[in-house]
């Protein structure tokens, strides 16, 4: 017996040092000449982008990258559960307005040196840069941008008697459109006239917010402490959606989507005229005619929400350098140029917005052109604030949309409550 | 005759020196136990410590944990969410409990007899049970959904109704269609628990009662509830634990609409955790929970043994 309990307990011991050996590889230091592989993980939404990424630099690099897509609704707590665990991968891509909150958790590794060695730093996209600097340090580089601009669908304007080629000036104007299209194509209730995510808080502020800034307004105070959606520009915005509703010239799951579903009718050829991201114009039907315009105010001006992800290296990241090298070819020519305006996606640097294959297609340049325009508004409680559907900001749209609109100035007080916790 | 076991003693009884407690069976016993003990140990005592260690301290994603007792725990109530969220998952505890043990016990008794087809129809109610319950939110999700679902053309075609049906438009509608998800679910499964009770009836119980004339009625109430209890009570344990608890059906199918109207108490513990990174508030709001739950299954084991 004794000695059974003997045999058991060495094998154990080999057992534990066997693991601890096994374990140990993973984190340590590479030898300098050795081919590295970094982790990388990206939310589904910009996936395309990304893949593209990691595909154009896998296959002329030394140095690898082992791509992960979540799904987007899941990447927040992925990326949370990771974290508290110590388990991010070497690099990671974030929503570009979560990255305020990533960096002030600590998540993401100080890059500052880093990029101010790039001979194109003063070019990478200004409202990126902004929400990942924290103190005068910077954290990420913008990663895939994805612009709200109206699509509108030209064979529609045409059998309903509008001007194919003119989209609309105006909020104003958009929302004749859309009641047009309604009233001449919507009877028999396969066409209607616009559509947004009505149940869906990260779709109002993509979508609604810059009709607020095209109007010159603000829809929160510079720190990100304190919520102006009340305020007139808001409400007005707000108003226009409410009567396109009210006159049924809207999808009729409009109140109801949440967010997964609300970009895949446009392709159809169901709506008339809506705001859209950037990012689907490439993946919309060859055959289809759409028109793309900047989002405009209730009177006019033009803005766009400077949406998409940025990137960092994760503070617990035992691959720094070979992650950087690779964030750095991201944003370098090549890959902008052969990578992402190739594939009519939005360039990440100013000073590349004109470039070969965007002048082949006059809305890429519209859309190139709306980066330096348009705003990132920065909060540090922004996601449990306006995305998370618990949160405060959907009840107040959704209020104001389609519910009590005079609930708006109490609804906003619970909106700044969130921004200050 | 009288059989008689006699425990070995080892070899202490004829003259040798006494064994050492581990070459005894007592040993054997806890070395036998040890792999499920380090299991619990390892997966369910060092993270409920760990919870409970969390509830203490303001808790970041990275870095030093800061110790903040009682904060976590006097912030509950003021989380209106939170509040909401118990009185909802309550309401839904109470209806889903009823509707699935009724549901439940009217299938059981239909396929209860063994004669021709009724393996069909065991089957046929079991097999929901045999989809992830993910899977199933997911499911409803996509059929019901007014712009892509087969439900809402099928209505039209038939003329049921003239517009899309808005089956999570409204806070009743959205209820009612998850508490629908559930019993398709679960009905089948909890149809299983109640046919083990009801087959272990002996039959002489029923052939006894019926020679002495009861009706169906009687024979049901008096016969087979009072027999069926601790399988009841077994059922009622699982579903309104598993009610307490629920999740997915409201985070992936209702995702807490419309305008929070379908938020659960355990909603709100994972969006204070993964969206607002209250790691520490989500651990105290845990074991709040978890002590209400105990709670209550130590009150429904006495009340229903």
């Amino acid at each position: 017996m004794r000695r059974r309990l003997a045999g058991i307990a060495t094998l154990a011991l080999l057992t534990l040092t066997a693991a601890c050996g096994g374990g140990g590889g993973g984190g340590g230091q590479q030898p300098a000449d050795e081919p590295v592989t970094i982790t990388m993980w990206t939310r589904a939404a910009t996936q395309a982008q990304s893949e593209r990424l990691v595909k154009a630099y896998n296959s002329s690099h030394k140095n690898q990258v082992k791509l992960t897509v979540i799904p987007t609704d899941n990447y927040q707590p992925r990326i949370a559960a990771a974290a508290g665990a110590k388990q991010l991968p070497d690099v990671f891509a974030a929503d570009v307005i979560f990255v305020p909150n990533y960096t002030s958790q600590g998540l993401f590794l100080d890059i500052t040196d880093r990029i101010a060695a790039l001979p194109f730093k003063d070019g990478l996209a200004p409202s990126h840069m902004k929400l990942g600097t924290q103190d005068g340090r910077q954290y990420t580089l913008p990663h895939t941008l994805d612009l709200s601009v109206w699509f509108w669908n030209k064979d529609l304007y045409e059998k309903a008697g509008l001007d194919p080629e003119q989209g609309p000036k105006t909020l104003k104007e958009f929302a004749q459109h859309a009641t047009t299209v309604q009233e001449k194509l919507g009877k028999d209730g396969k066409v209607h006239g616009t559509f947004f995510g009505g149940n869906c808080g990260g779709c109002y502020v993509f979508t609604f917010w810059p009709s607020v800034w095209a109007a010159g307004a603000q829809v929160m105070n510079a720190e990100g402490t304190e919520s102006l959606n009340d305020q007139p520009a808001m409400t007005d915005v707000f108003k226009i959606y409410r009567e396109l509703h009210e006159k049924g010239a809207t999808g009729p799951t409009t109140k109801e989507e949440q967010g997964p579903t609300w970009t895949g009718f446009f392709p159809k050829g169901e709506i008339g005229v809506m705001p859209m991201p950037s990012t689907t114009l490439g993946m919309m039907p060859a055959d289809m005619k759409i028109g793309v315009t900047a989002i405009a105010g209730p009177d006019g001006g033009e803005s766009t929400f400077v949406g998409g992800d940025s990137i960092g290296i994760s503070s617990t990241s035992q691959n720094a350098d070979a992650a950087w090298e690779f964030l750095s070819w991201t944003v370098s020519d090549e890959a902008q140029v052969e990578v992402m305006a190739k594939n009519k996606d939005v360039v990440a640097r100013t000073d590349l917005a004109d470039n070969k294959y965007s002048a082949e297609d006059p809305r890429v340049v519209l859309i190139n052109s709306l980066v330096g325009k348009g705003e990132t508004p920065y909060a540090l409680r922004f996601g449990q604030t306006f995305n998370d559907p618990q949160g405060p900001w959907l009840r107040l749209a959704r209020e104001a949309v389609f519910g009590d609109a005079a609930k708006a100035g109490e609804l906003n007080a619970e909106v700044t409550k969130s921004l200050q916790q | 005759m009288t059989l008689t076991v006699r425990r070995p003693r080892g070899r202490a009884g004829h003259g040798a020196p006494p064994v050492s407690w581990w070459r005894g069976r007592k040993a054997q016993g806890w070395l036998y136990a040890m792999p499920t003990a380090v299991i619990v140990a390892v997966l369910f005592i060092a993270p409920l410590l760990l919870v409970l260690w969390m509830s203490l301290n303001r808790w970041p994603l990275l870095g030093q944990a800061t110790f903040n007792a009682p904060d976590n725990y006097t912030k509950i109530a003021d989380n209106a969410l939170f509040v909401d969220s118990v009185f909802f998952t309550l309401k839904y505890t109470v209806i889903i409990t009823v509707l699935l043990s009724a549901v439940a016990l009217g299938l059981a008794l239909l396929v209860q007899e063994s004669r021709p087809g009724v393996g069909f129809f065991r089957t046929a109610f079991f097999l929901p049970g045999a989809v992830g319950f993910a899977a199933t939110s997911l499911l409803f999700y996509g059929m019901l959904n007014a712009d892509f679902g087969p439900i809402d053309p099928m209505l039209r075609a038939l003329g049921v109704t003239d517009e899309p049906v808005k089956w999570t438009g409204t806070p009743n509608m959205a209820l009612f269609s998850t508490i629908a998800l559930v019993l398709w679910r679960f009905a089948g499964f909890n149809m299983l628990i109640l046919l083990t009770g009801l087959q272990a009836i002996p039959t002489e119980v029923y052939e006894a009662a019926r020679s002495d004339g009861a009706n169906r009625w009687q024979i049901f109430t008096r016969i087979t509830l009072p027999l069926l209890r601790p399988t009841l009570a077994l059922m009622l344990i699982l579903s309104i634990t598993g009610s307490l608890l629920a999740f997915d059906q409201f985070f992936i199918f209702t995702n807490g609409g419309p305008d929070n109207s379908t938020v659960s108490m355990v909603m709100v513990i994972y969006r204070a955790a993964f969206f607002r990174f209250d790691l520490g508030g989500a651990a105290a709001m845990s074991v709040v929970l978890l002590v209400a739950l105990v709670g209550l299954n130590v009150l429904m084991m006495r009340r229903l043994r």
